[in-house]
């Protein structure tokens, strides 16, 4: 089924590095294990070959994507065609500034390490494709919410127990 | 907040993920997951229950492990334990793997659902939230049918935390999306509306999203929102930098929610009320100014969101089409950026023209920037940039600047990437096609087309160019001299041999005079490439070769060696070998009338829509090639094929099997004399019965035509004989009196004729523009059923001299039609001429340029008698308007003219708008006088005409008013 007809989303979100390691997916729309790697494979080629200083859009299939690269990482969204290209380009911004607040001065290893931290904030700013808040403060606010409850949760445990061995 | 290393919580999961960095190789990686997967698996069927962290953990490492791109198979019950732990992490993590990894295991969703149904029940927002993100998430039929009953209730609630509501309506959002007939419409959806004024803006900005999929599928019962969008909108873009908080972003108030609310109102037609529109106006003018006021900051953020208002801005505007003023303002904003450093913003800047370039509006202003946007296809370094200009060059074209854009795209073409080469191919061909107004630069297009970018052109584009050269005999000639020289290229295409291959055969005979192209040399030219080439143009050239035997006689015995020869006759493949065979024996055993019976030139091609604006279409989807196929901005386009001006050599001679099927439809033969009274116009054919037309073909010309039919077929398909409709009457007829009503490559038909009250005389000119004499030459006056055309020969000009029943190569024969208008009728007399060429029967039936108007008697008055008589007309059936686009430039002096030429007198002084014209006149006719009164209303800015007609007789005002309508 064509969403078109119901207004535009995303569908895709994809952050992977210079040297082609995906780092984060989500797909906001039903797809086939299969076709995804099919698709991450295509257009991370197309978007590394890209050289700075190109133009942030690009036609890709019946999609439209619009990526941003930041130090060592891509950020990559598909929207579809009548979607506004700026104002994804600067949600990917403020998904970037979410995660360096979070982090402090965010780095591609924060996010292969704490990847599911990485996930937790993209669905508070994001659900099913759409921008759900947009307030920097809002957003994390629910984090760190979070954070407290998982802080209260957990008792310090020796290393061993943690390396699975105890 | 402190900068924590959050991730220390799972220490055993550092340093999985740090081995795994670790690793050398790929078959170390997998090695190192291998024994991880083995220790998760038998930690899960351990006797030992795990806790929930150590659970935790373990589904941790195997999303980790997922994500990585290896299978995951089993965890996911030890997930959905998670999911009813009370602690937050551990319930976090498990909806995280379920959002992820779910897969449709019916046991699993039931479990899965039951822990959600829960979650939704704990009134505790974050667990709320939790259970929302996961629905929105999977999305499955399975989880809207549980759930899509309880959202409503949620969003709308009056005790629902913002959190809770912002989630519930994007999660509502999602399951609509997915399965609109889960959702209940119902009390909420009044309630929803309302959202829009919520005090929360991240309520709102979450609401929009699920206002606006609403109002799409159900626009009628979502118009309040149009109102309540305009008035938050407002609120925002008149806001100050700084007023909404943390919902100002570098600068710009609210980017995310203003663009939502400026595509909510892309769902609805301007407002209606004056008021909102108003104020919405208001709100998009302010946009426009404040796109011109100095940055407020020098990040590309602030200057990105500002545009990203302005941009959807400007998508408003030119989907309401209807405001020129903004439209203007919106294309000169794009002009702007169309030199802007920000490659992002010269990319759609030029994206965005090229919906302003169909609208008929800023059409003209968006043409001011070619120039740029040819610098732009030429020096932007990104390709999609580049395919960007290459898209609004095709959106702006439009007759007048038609060659400068072709011309720039083929030079392009040279050097474009090759993911884009088939497309620009198709642009220029539909270009060419289009705007073509001398028909050699359209074959020198595509020529040039094949021998820059061959190997991407398709199938459709050089089907087309033969299609058109087919169907138009002015070209004919030009283009057998052309694909001539550029098959003498010592390297050239093969789609250039196919096209070279059937134009010569064809149309060889056009060029064969010059000793440099005579047949033998067209021969040995096309021969030399024939052994480079694929089967199907091998074949192709096969019947090209049996064509030449037609032709050139003297071409015969080399051409019968070259298909004697065993590589042909027993040649592998089946196709080449049975066209060998079967033209050796046809060029063997039939007589030279059989073989230019059989060999006969190719019928026009019937008119249907472009084969490549059809592919284009395809390729782009539908809507891509709108610009082009609506037509509405360019009125003076004209379609190859009998467009808005057929000229009359669009049709070339009608093949024998087209006569065949002619006769069965073709207007009956001269009715007798006794039937005279019924018609409107009496005919009196002079000729002798040699000149009535025969009433079916002879069972040789059946014959021949079927087994032509069949060779027809055999060669290519999609060839449709051609259809017995006569030409029909080019529409300056209707003003002028003089000129050439017909041409092709055989026969050119002129005609002068005068006119005084009822009757009139034509001068008919048969001209043979061959070297070859035409035999059985019988041009006949006949007519539709309900009119008669009296006609008498000229005095002291003997029936047989006048239609000699030969005429000379090169000579001329005149013809003197009498004509007497009895009644007034719609229908022209038809001419049908018939004559023999090469042995080959010939037939064509045309429209004579004889029109009710033709007996027009000027009647000078003054206005005051011109208002009165327009008022005695008043009858509602009396009358006939039509409101039209003009198609020709609207200059005062042509339009006068073409009144004067149609017959009517102009009255000055009578409308008080001296634009305006005002005519009066009678038309004569025997039986009856008819009495008609014009007026026509030109309208520049809207390049629209407004044309009434009144008269005393009904069908006179309809009939008038569309002959007149054409000319302008």
């Amino acid at each position: 089924m064509s969403w078109d007809e119901f207004g535009e989303c995303m569908r895709f979100m994809l952050l992977f590095s210079r040297q082609g390691k995906l780092r984060l997916q989500k797909w906001y729309l039903a797809t086939s294990d299969k076709e995804r790697k099919k698709m991450v494979r295509e257009l991370m080629q197309v978007v590394l070959a890209r050289k700075p200083k190109m133009c942030s859009f690009l036609e890709w299939r019946d999609l439209k994507v619009v990526y941003k690269r930041y130090a060592s990482l891509y950020f990559c969204c598909a929207i579809e065609g009548q979607d506004n290209e700026l104002i994804t380009l600067e949600l990917i911004h403020r998904y970037v500034e979410l995660l360096d607040k979070y982090f402090g001065s965010v780095c591609e290893l924060d996010i292969i390490f704490n990847f599911e931290k990485a996930y937790f904030i993209l669905d508070e700013f994001l659900m099913g494709g759409d921008v759900q808040d947009t307030s920097k403060k809002s957003v994390l606010k629910a984090i760190e919410q979070a954070d407290l409850l998982q802080e209260e949760d957990e008792s310090p445990r020796s290393v061993l127990e943690e390396m699975g061995l105890a | 907040m402190p900068a924590v290393s959050k991730g220390d919580g799972m220490r055993g999961l550092a340093v999985f993920i740090s081995d795994i960095r670790n690793c050398k190789s790929k078959e170390a990686e997998i090695k190192r997951i291998n024994k991880e997967l083995a220790n998760i698996r038998s930690k899960f069927k351990g006797d030992k229950a795990l806790d929930g962290y150590s659970k935790k953990k373990y589904v941790c490492k195997l999303l980790f492990i997922f994500l990585l791109g290896h299978d995951i198979d089993f965890g996911h019950m030890e997930a959905v334990n998670l999911l009813s732990s009370n602690k937050y992490t551990e319930k976090q993590i498990g909806y995280l793997f379920i959002s992820v990894l779910v897969n449709s295991n019916s046991e699993l969703i039931r479990l899965i659902n039951n822990a959600i149904k829960n979650d939704l029940a704990s009134r505790n927002p974050t667990f709320m939230c939790l259970a929302l993100h996961c629905i929105a998430n999977v999305g499955s039929r399975e989880m809207g049918e549980a759930f899509a009953a309880d959202i409503p209730r949620i969003l709308v609630a009056g005790d629902s935390m913002d959190s809770v509501k912002q989630s519930a309506a994007l999660c509502l959002l999602r399951l609509y999306k997915a399965s609109p007939d889960l959702v209940p419409m119902g009390e909420w959806t009044a309630r929803v509306v309302h959202l829009l004024n919520d005090q929360h803006m991240g309520v709102v900005t979450a609401a929009v999203s699920l206002i606006t999929c609403l109002c799409k599928k159900n626009p009628d019962d979502f118009k309040t929102c149009i109102s309540l969008a305009v008035s938050r909108l407002s609120r925002i873009v008149s806001s100050a930098s700084t007023d909404l908080q943390d919902y100002t972003y570098y600068f710009v108030p609210a980017p995310w929610l203003s663009v939502k609310l400026l595509r909510l109102l892309q769902c609805y037609p301007p407002p209606e009320d004056a008021a909102v529109k108003g104020r919405l106006v208001e709100c998009l003018e302010t946009v426009l100014n404040k796109a011109q006021e100095p940055p407020k900051s020098k990040k590309v953020q602030h200057s990105n969101a500002k545009n990203a208002i302005l941009f959807e801005t400007i998508s408003l505007i030119i989907h309401y089409d209807s405001e020129p003023n903004l439209l203007v303002r919106a294309c000169n904003q794009l002009g702007q950026f169309l030199q802007h450093r920000e490659t992002n913003l010269r990319y759609l800047a030029l994206e965005s023209m090229c919906t302003l370039a169909s609208s008929e509006f800023s059409h003209e202003a968006v043409k001011t920037h070619i120039d740029t946007v040819i610098n732009a296809l030429k020096t932007e370094r990104d390709v999609s940039v580049r395919q960007r200009a290459a898209d609004l060059l095709y959106a702006m074209c439009d007759r007048s600047n038609a060659k400068q854009i072709v011309s720039e795209m083929l030079r392009y073409l040279e050097t474009a990437d090759y993911a884009i080469r088939e497309e620009i191919v198709l642009k220029v061909a539909i270009l060419a096609e289009k705007y073509a107004v001398d028909y050699s630069w359209y074959v020198d297009t595509i020529l040039n087309l094949i021998r820059i970018a061959g190997d991407y052109v398709s199938e459709e584009v050089w089907y087309r160019v033969l299609q058109i050269v087919t169907n138009r005999d002015d070209v004919q000639g030009y283009a057998a001299k052309t694909v001539f020289e550029a098959l003498q290229a010592p390297a050239c295409h093969e789609n250039m041999v196919k096209v070279g291959g059937y134009i010569l055969g064809e149309f060889g005979n056009l060029i064969a005079g010059d000793p440099r192209s005579s047949p033998p040399v067209q021969f040995s030219l096309l021969h030399s490439k024939f052994h480079l080439c694929s089967v199907a143009t091998r074949a192709l050239l096969l019947s090209t070769y049996i064509k030449f035997i037609n032709l050139f006689p003297e071409t015969k015995a080399t051409i019968q060696g070259v298909l004697r020869a065993g590589s042909q006759l027993r040649n592998a493949d089946v196709e080449l070998q049975q066209r060998a065979v079967e033209y050796l024996t046809l060029s063997s055993v039939a007589s030279t009338d059989v073989l230019a019976t059989v060999l006969e030139e190719m019928p026009p091609f019937p008119e249907r829509e472009s084969s490549i604006l059809a592919k284009l279409k395809r390729k782009k989807g539908p809507g891509a090639a709108s610009a082009l196929d609506d037509g509405r901005r360019d009125p003076s386009s004209n379609d190859i094929n009998g467009g808005v001006e057929p000229t009359p050599s669009t049709v070339s001679t009608p093949s024998p099997s087209a006569d065949l099927l002619g006769l069965r439809a073709a207007p009956p033969p001269a009715a007798p004399p006794a039937s005279a009274g019924a018609g409107n116009l009496l005919v009196d054919v002079f000729d002798g019965p040699a000149a009535q037309p025969s009433l079916g073909p002879t069972p040789e010309e059946a014959f021949l035509s079927e087994s032509w039919e069949r060779w027809g077929r055999g060669m290519r398909t999609g060839a449709h004989p051609g259809h017995p409709v006569p030409l029909p009457l080019p529409p300056r007829f209707v003003c002028k009196n003089n000129g050439v009503l017909f041409e092709n490559q055989l026969l050119q038909i002129g005609v002068k004729s005068e006119f005084r009250q009822n009757l009139g005389r034509m001068y008919l000119f048969y001209g043979n523009k061959t070297s070859v004499q035409f035999q059985n030459f019988s041009p006949t006056v006949v007519h539709p059923g309900d009119l008669q055309t009296h006609i008498l020969s000229g005095l002291g000009q003997p029936p047989t001299k006048r239609v000699a029943a030969q005429v000379d190569g090169g000579a001329q024969v005149q013809q003197v039609l009498n004509i007497e208008c009895l009644r007034d009728f719609l229908t022209p007399p038809l001419l049908s001429v018939r004559f023999r060429y090469g042995g080959a029967p010939q037939a064509l039936t045309l429209k004579l340029p004889v029109t009710i108007n033709k007996f027009f008697q000027p009647t000078e008055m003054a206005a005051q008698d011109f208002f009165q008589r327009w008022k005695q007309l008043s009858l509602p059936q009396q009358e006939a308007q039509k409101i039209f686009k003009a198609n020709h430039p609207m200059d005062a002096e042509v339009t006068k003219a073409k009144l004067l030429g149609f017959g009517s007198a102009l009255l000055d002084n009578v409308d008080p708008n001296p634009e305006n014209f005002v005519g009066a006149g009678i038309i004569q006719t025997k039986a009856l006088q008819v009495g008609c009164l014009l007026r026509l209303e030109p309208n520049a800015q809207a390049q629209m005409y407004r044309l009434t007609l009144r008269t005393s007789k009904e069908s006179v005002s309809r009939h008038l008013c569309e002959l007149l309508a054409q000319q302008f």
